[in-house]
């Protein structure tokens, strides 16, 4: 198997998937380079699940090339299953066993995994290795998927909304141990509906709505080049509050300062958050497009 | 982003060598026989059921069976090995796999270069371990309470063995084909236990075999429960008892013949229809 080292890590276009009449993905691209830490953001039922199943070889498509690691995943084998770690949105493992004997199983499977003790320190599972699975709780089986996902130490680590459900102290561990991951240069590419991890742990991000990319980029630069415009408010003499979105704001109020002569009522000046942008990007700021998407 | 070189591009130009499948197969045959008998309650009805059954049947028809030279309990002795045989196997495996594959156990493994013939070497060192488990609990129960007697000559336990081994894989093949028909895990339970029920009637394990109707043992005979009780009887009945027999003897050729024709096809069945993930996850 040769690899260039230029190629990208994962090279997605034209996919499309629909279940029924339904789009799940309506012509997506990716490109995620070696080394990064890749963010699909999105509402529920946005067709991240769908795209990253794709990648991870354990849904078919209905049009698109996919590359993931050199190979298409609907038909690559052993060798490259041993290099993409996976971990689930909804997963489960046998609940009689207990967390060391499930790692330590685990990595058999592979010709050069991570020690499993290692891998159950790194997810903070260390005073819960002899629990059965049925003992741990929800954040607690997370962290074993992950570490599932890790212990045959993949260069592509593909994880499917890991922190639905995490309380913020747990979601700041896991966010640690996959920057830790990063570090090392592993290739990590997850999907999130939270614009909070995607802004702490992604180089690059995508925002997905209605099976279409919306908008690329990194997180700061999202920032700047959706978040300049600012509204501008105010009262009028009778009463009624107006609104002017613009990008020259200071310009806005100059002129209205002239025409109030002095104080204006009401004077506010908004500049939306990236929570703002995000939810105007995928249709979830109460505009007509809000009401559909969710599958 | 870092500046460290990137781990996803491979550091040899040969692919490395991952662990074969007989070594994992080994592996997850003792993870398998772990996690079932941690489950206490589905470990003890296992093998509980066909005890108790016989111990009922056995109990209730005590009497001579006519110019046989046997008793009724000695006939569901030989039937109930068939049967136990036939719940550890096609049974356990249908809805275990069922499940398995219900709640993403399987799908999982897909995730990992586990190839996918150590899952099911897994599988059969399940089904030999416990099959053969519950056969011993069977003959013993039958020896000390039932009169049966345990052959002494090495050719009569050969015989066993090469029924007991091709009944078992036949099965066992029969069950993991059969965990796809239920559409859910839920379902599993229905699905296989009623033709499992129908066919033990039917193959002369609950009925003595001289007294299910004609058209019955021939549709039973289609499977393989009819073959392998029948062989267990020519094991530890005597030679007298074949008069009950449909064709009046103990036919092991042709047991040999349906057993194996049922391992092959079964073979067959589970590469056409084996899922690894429900219906509806695609």
């Amino acid at each position: 198997m040769t690899t260039q080292v230029n190629q990208l890590a994962v090279d997605v276009r034209g996919l499309r998937k629909r279940y029924g009449p339904v789009p799940a993905v309506d012509g997506i691209d990716l490109a995620v380079r070696h080394g990064e830490v890749f963010g699909v953001l999105g509402p529920n039922g946005a067709g991240k699940s769908t795209t990253v199943e794709i990648l991870q070889g354990h849904r078919s498509r209905d049009e698109g090339e996919v590359s993931v690691l050199g190979a298409d995943p609907a038909t690559a084998g052993r060798a490259w299953r041993a290099r993409v770690g996976i971990v689930w949105q909804d997963e489960s493992a046998p609940a009689e066993l207990t967390v060391r004997e499930t790692v330590r199983h685990f990595a058999r499977y592979y010709a050069r995994p991570r020690s499993p003790e290692d891998v159950i320190a790194m997810v903070g599972l260390q005073e819960k290795a002899d629990s059965r699975l049925k003992a741990l709780s929800g954040g607690q089986r997370r962290r074993l998927d992950v570490a599932l996902g890790i212990v045959g130490d993949p260069g592509l680590l593909l994880l499917d909304e890991p922190t639905t459900g995490f309380d913020p102290a747990a979601r700041h561990r896991f966010w640690d141990v996959i920057r830790g991951l990063a570090d090392e240069g592993t290739t990590v590419v997850l999907t999130t509906h939270y614009l909070q991890e995607a802004e702490a742990l992604a180089d690059r991000l995508v925002v997905i709505a209605r099976g279409r990319v919306v908008a690329e980029g990194e997180p700061a630069a999202l920032r700047r080049r959706y978040g300049e415009e600012a509204t501008v408010g105010w009262t009028e003499p009778d009463g009624r509050t107006r609104e002017f979105r613009t990008k020259t704001p200071t310009r806005t109020v100059a002129e209205l300062m002239s025409r109030f002569d002095g104080e204006v009522p009401g004077l506010r000046i908004v500049r939306p958050s990236l929570e703002d942008v995000y939810l105007r990007l995928t249709g979830q700021d109460g505009g007509p497009a809000a009401q559909e998407g969710e599958r | 982003m870092t500046t460290t070189t990137p781990r996803d591009v491979p550091r040899t130009t040969t692919a490395e060598r991952l662990p074969g499948a007989w070594q994992l197969g080994l592996h997850r045959g003792a993870l398998e026989l772990r996690q079932f008998f941690r489950q206490r309650e589905q470990g003890v009805f296992t093998f509980a059921f066909p005890v108790v059954l016989l111990f009922l049947f056995a109990s209730i028809f005590q009497d001579d069976v006519e110019g046989a030279g046997i008793t009724a309990a000695q006939l569901y002795v030989a039937a109930m090995i068939g049967a136990g045989i036939m719940s550890v196997s096609f049974q356990s495996l249908g809805i275990g796999i069922a499940l398995e594959r219900d709640e993403h156990v399987l799908r999982r493994l897909r995730g990992t270069p586990m190839p996918p013939a150590a899952y099911f070497l897994g599988k059969v060192w399940l089904v030999l371990v416990t099959g053969f488990l519950e056969t011993a609990l069977l003959l013993a129960a039958g020896a000390t309470m039932f009169d049966l007697d345990l052959p002494t000559s090495p050719g009569k336990w050969l015989t066993f063995a090469w029924i007991f081994v091709l009944g078992l894989t036949g099965c066992a093949l029969l069950g993991v084909a059969v965990s796809s028909v239920p559409r859910s895990g839920r379902s599993a339970s229905s699905v296989v236990v009623l033709p499992f029920l129908v066919l033990q009637f039917i193959s002369g394990v609950y009925i003595a075999i001289d007294t299910v109707p004609d058209w019955m043992l021939t549709l039973g005979a289609l499977f393989p429960l009819k073959w392998m009780c029948q062989g267990f009887r020519g094991v530890f009945l005597p030679e007298s008892a074949q008069v009950l027999e449909q064709a009046g003897s103990w036919e092991y050729g042709r047991i040999a013949l349906v057993l194996a024709a049922w391992c092959v096809g079964g073979l067959a069945l589970c590469l056409l229809t084996f899922r690894w993930k429900n219906k509806s996850d695609g």
